[in-house]
């Protein structure tokens, strides 16, 4: 099996998000990166178990400038066989997947993963917008994969309940919990991803559709009003007459 | 004109459809344009309602190749929709559905995309509209630059307007060919509405200590018609299922209540509901973060709170 796995780089989960340049640009000062959760806990321990199984090759993929050579490194460590940096500065969701989808297309895998979205711009856009231009089928929120030759069975969340989707490949899919567990790099693993091949690659023209403008943090809570642990009929009180909630 | 794709999973109009139309004829209103919806698949109940919340038209596919879920059938549905009635705004819900349909629809149409449009849009010269980025802790301003625009709407972004008058379905002659899926759905969540479309939800943390002591916040959650949910360790644990996992690496959920018992308030945790637009907490430690988000808070052992909170809303009823 030729597999693809999409990973981008967001900021760790910690980080005190502000915004410089007047609101226009997320402020990078001090954030500290981590490969998107969802790419790298779902989507690439996926690809690469299947890799174990069934053999084959398993792909990373990653459109950004050369400081993402990093947290490529961490998935060849995890387990990918090899790399691609499409060496761009992303500005658009529709950019990245142009690019991705370009490289699917010239590498003929049998499946793109991709993280159901990531945690900076929740777009969950990506994965759709590459299964379009490559004409496949898209699962979205997958939670359970099994694949033998070209036939697969995905299980995937829907609002209320799952829904189970049998289909050949090739296909795109994105990656929910569930889908596999998190793996930690082990030296090994670490030592050999130096070796691995990362080619880099030029973008190809592409547009930016949408694009940011501008950002705000919501309005900070005023505080919070404490409620007599002994007096409930308080706090049910204030939820039905002040905040009017219930 | 705007065109609003309203889900009807099993020939029923969900909540998100109605929410859909609201936003869909407010943005047409803005553009000094028409909004039309369209419904796939056969056997759509009640698809003329959605004329009560704005639209001036309804036009339903009714093949049945498009009852079950397929992106790639829906979006050539709805792009063709499109483009054989004008419309050049599309608004989906921003579901499991739709989340599937935006970039698909985007790329087809040519079109720029905001996913999980969290507010109205302006058009000042320029389209502009905001959604939720960094899991909820901040809001960002899109401009899409283009003609054709896809929109999805996030769930219980606004409220359902009950304005106008039912109207009548128009069939649409659009082909569709075959699904190369086959899917079967099974169900969850019991009675309980999904958290996403959740307007009240009842959470709970580690601090329980285990499975066995989730049955107040059941019964909680039931008196109160709420949703469950949890902290990510909770579901890591098996003590509840993964899709209660609430948080920045759970579902992302934006109620008009969030109940958080013997939670700490971690980032990841807040990330995913501080949306909410009131927030209590009931924590035994009077230091925990999540008391900075809350709206009310009660210090006190949830063992003790919870069940008084049960019998106060008993009584208030
Ligand atoms: C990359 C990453 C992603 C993450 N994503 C998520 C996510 O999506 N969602 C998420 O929830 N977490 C997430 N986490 C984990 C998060 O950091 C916290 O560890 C987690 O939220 C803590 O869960 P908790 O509040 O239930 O447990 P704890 O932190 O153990 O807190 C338990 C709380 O219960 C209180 N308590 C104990 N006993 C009682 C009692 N009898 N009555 C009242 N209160 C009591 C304690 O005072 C404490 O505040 C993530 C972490 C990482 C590193």
């Amino acid at each position: 099996m030729k597999l693809l796995v999409c990973i981008s780089k967001t900021p760790d989960t910690t980080s005190k998000i502000a915004f410089t340049n007047g609101n226009s640009e997320f402020d990078t000062t001090g954030i500290q990166y981590i490969m998107n959760p969802y790419d790298e806990w779902y989507a690439l321990v996926r690809a690469i178990e299947l890799k174990e199984a069934a053999g084959g090759s398993v792909t990373v993929i990653n459109v950004g400038p050369a400081t993402n050579d990093q947290t490529i490194r961490k998935a060849l460590a995890i387990g990918a066989d090899d790399a691609i940096r499409v060496n761009a500065e992303p500005k658009s969701s529709m950019f990245v997947a142009k690019q991705i989808a370009e490289q699917a297309k010239a590498g003929g895998y049998d499946m793109v993963f991709l993280g159901k979205e990531t945690i900076d711009y929740n777009g969950s856009e990506i994965g759709a917008m590459v299964a379009e231009y490559l004409d496949q089928p898209y699962i979205s929120y997958a939670t359970k994969l099994e694949a033998t030759g070209n036939q697969a069975t995905v299980e995937r969340d829907i609002e209320g309940g799952i829904e189970t989707v049998n289909l050949s490949t090739p296909f795109v899919l994105s990656a929910a919990k569930g889908l596999a567990e998190q793996r930690i790099p082990n030296l090994r693993g670490i030592m050999m991803a130096i070796r691995k091949p990362m080619n880099v690659v030029e973008p190809v023209g592409a547009n930016d559709p949408a694009v940011t403008v501008s950002f705000e943090l919501p309005p900070a809570k005023t505080g919070v009003k404490l409620v007599d642990p002994e007096n409930m009929g308080e706090l049910v009180r204030l939820l039905k007459e002040e905040a009017k909630i219930i | 004109m705007v065109l609003v794709y309203a889900e009807s999973p099993g020939g029923q109009l969900k909540k998100a459809a109605f929410e859909a139309i609201t936003y869909g004829k407010k943005v047409a209103d803005l553009l000094g344009v028409d909004c039309a919806a369209i419904t796939l698949g056969t056997n759509v109940a009640d698809a003329g309602q959605l004329g009560k919340y704005g639209a001036s038209k309804v036009y339903n596919i009714g093949s049945a190749n498009l009852d079950g879920f397929d992106s790639q059938l829906y979006t050539k549905a709805i792009a063709d929709a499109a483009g054989q009635l004008g419309a050049t705004t599309v608004i989906l819900s921003h579901t499991s559905t739709g989340k599937s349909l935006c970039g698909r629809l985007a790329v087809r149409m040519d079109a720029g995309s905001v996913s999980g449009a969290s507010g109205l849009p302006t058009n000042d010269g320029s389209f502009k509209v905001t959604k939720g980025v960094f899991s909820g802790k901040a809001v960002a301003t899109y401009e899409i630059n283009t003609e054709n625009k896809v929109i999805s709407l996030m769930g219980n972004a606004l409220k359902p307007e009950d304005t106008g008058a039912e109207v009548g379905v128009d069939a649409l002659g659009i082909e569709v060919g075959a699904s190369a899926l086959t899917t079967a759905q099974s169900k969850q969540s019991g009675e309980m509405v999904p958290l996403p479309e959740a307007e009240l939800v009842v959470s709970a943390g580690r601090g329980l200590k285990g499975p066995e002591n989730w049955g107040m916040i059941e019964e909680l959650a039931g008196i109160l018609g709420a949703t469950t949910a949890c902290s990510r360790p909770v579901a890591d644990t098996g003590w509840r299922p993964h899709h209660e996992h609430v948080g920045q690496t759970g579902v992302a959920i934006r109620p008009n209540l969030y109940i958080a018992i013997a939670i700490s308030g971690a980032i990841q945790h807040l990330a995913g509901v501080n949306s909410s637009k009131v927030i209590v907490v009931i924590n035994k430690d009077p230091e925990a973060p999540f008391f900075k988000a809350a709206d009310y808070g009660v210090v006190g052992d949830a063992f003790e709170v919870v069940p008084r909170l049960i019998e106060a809303f008993k009584s208030s009823t």
